[in-house]
């Protein structure tokens, strides 16, 4: 049983978007579209979510996902709470389901859940009542469903058809939920080439699976692409030498104007943030006009409404 | 059963030809998704409007989502003037429970304060549930609770009315 669907095949809860149908993608993507223009209207806000209590509750910290999803929350009209809960390894499971308990005991509607363990969002979802929806923000190195949306929903907005696109996602896809997210919904949505691009140490084994083809190479990994996804160097999980230097990471690895040459002229240029300037990416490619790393982050006030609405709507059903 | 309903041309023609001494410089357009959207258009190009046909998806503001959920094809709103001070005609091509409409002027009023809004419908079928009343009918009928008035559109773009 897929934990994620109801028995009819809609969304309960969003933890993954391995296993998630395409169509099921493309109605989150085309529900996000109609969402575009609220935030260009007088008043920013609809009132699908009215009298609805969310809860963001990030055991792990985080700026952008955080406050995308309060915002959107809060467009839709829903009530917003916010808990950073400042966590520990120590961190039992039992402790998390204490909380979302008394979550629930106030009459929680949504639960938005970043932790640094994976696995974190499907335990909350499984043991929630059935009126409760999750969504997973980011669990351990597992994943970041709502980003790998926003970004399915960046590149049909600058590229239009997902069917005849090179794409190649570069970095540090080890240590990266965001890449897997990117990957599993890149092959249901029928790109024909994805690409990973990285050292072998921080290439996970067996990536292949994911069906993709590995490059070790940047500058035979660049070209030819449509659109150049760049990861953020997790230096802060990074346990061991993996990497020389950043510098050396840079020289090798790094996006600058002269590597972004080899892909398509048209190709444009993600990352999920917060960057490394200097690291991964070039400052000069960042701010480039090539760049569209600033719309990925207000398309993912519009994406993450589609996905609560959607859930809303079902969780009512 | 296809009960016998009139052509829908003439109805149109009828709501245009009562519309058209209502028009003001200001005045905007704006068809309901998804058949008031094919009324609207038709109206639009018979009454001559300068400004472009405006179009609404009340999805977001229907007071039944708790019970049924997000309706599986949103469409985006489109409203390609500012709506301050404006006169809309919203259009729609059946007016039953007004349920519709309601949610249609909350999603309006989230764009702008307009002048006025006044309301043409294709086919007026009775059954209201709100204090709401067309302006310009092309039909008035008296449909049965358990019936529906639908309006199609055929692949060459003719419109017609059933009852079902």
């Amino acid at each position: 049983m897929n934990l994620q669907l109801t028995e009819d095949g809609r969304l309960r809860h969003l933890l993954t978007l391995d296993g998630l149908p395409r169509a099921i993608l493309t109605q989150i993507l085309d529900t996000a579209e109609s969402f575009m223009d609220v935030g260009e209207r007088e008043v920013k806000k609809v009132p699908l979510l009215r009298g609805k209590s969310i809860f963001n509750l990030f055991f792990e910290p985080s700026t952008r996902t955080r406050t995308t999803f309060e915002i959107a929350a809060k467009r839709l009209s829903a009530d917003v709470v916010n808990l950073n809960i400042a966590t520990s390894s120590q961190t039992k499971g039992e402790a998390i389901l204490d909380t979302v308990d008394n979550l629930a005991a106030m009459h929680a509607d949504m639960f938005i859940v970043r932790h640094g363990q994976s696995g974190a969002a499907h335990f909350i979802a499984r043991h929630v009542a059935p009126h409760i929806s999750v969504i997973n923000a980011g669990d351990g190195r597992h994943a970041h469903p709502t980003q790998g949306l926003l970004d399915m929903f960046t590149i049909r907005r600058f590229k239009g058809e997902f069917h005849n696109l090179t794409v190649a996602i570069v970095g540090d896809v080890l240590h990266s939920r965001v890449a897997r997210s990117q990957i599993h919904a890149l092959t249901t949505l029928g790109v024909p080439e994805v690409r990973v691009v990285g050292p072998k140490t921080l290439l996970p084994t067996g990536v292949e699976q994911m069906g993709v083809r590995v490059f070790h190479d940047m500058e035979a990994g660049l070209a030819g692409c449509d659109v150049v996804i760049m990861l953020r160097l997790q230096s802060e999980r990074m346990k061991g030498a993996r990497l020389p230097s950043a510098q050396e990471y840079f020289k090798f690895f790094g996006l600058t104007p002269e590597k972004l040459a080899l892909a398509k002229p048209d190709a444009i240029v993600m990352h999920p943030g917060p960057m490394n300037r200097g690291v991964e990416i070039a400052s000069e490619v960042a701010d480039g006009p090539q760049s569209v790393i600033l719309p990925q982050v207000t398309y993912g006030i519009a994406v993450r409404m589609a996905v609560m609405a959607l859930l809303a709507g079902t969780g009512n059903a | 059963m296809h009960a016998s309903l009139p052509d829908v041309d003439p109805l149109i023609a009828k709501l245009a030809a009562a519309m058209a001494p209502t028009l003001t410089p200001d005045t905007v357009i704006v068809g309901i998704h998804t058949g008031g959207v094919w009324v609207a258009g038709r109206l639009h190009a018979l009454l001559g409007c300068k400004l472009p046909l405006g179009t609404l998806d009340i999805s977001f503001y229907r007071d039944d989502f708790s019970r049924i959920g997000l309706h599986p094809q949103v469409k985006p709103s489109n409203l390609p003037f500012d709506l301050e001070g404006r006169d809309i005609l919203l259009v729609d091509d059946v007016l039953h429970s007004g349920r519709t409409v309601r949610a249609a002027m909350n999603e309006l009023f989230d764009y702008g304060r307009p002048a006025s809004i006044r309301l043409a419908v294709l086919v007026d079928r009775g059954g209201r549930e709100l204090p709401i009343r067309p302006d310009f009918a092309g039909l008035t009928l008296a449909v049965p609770a358990h019936q529906n008035v639908n309006l199609s559109r055929l692949d060459d773009g003719h419109l017609t009315l059933s009852l079902a």
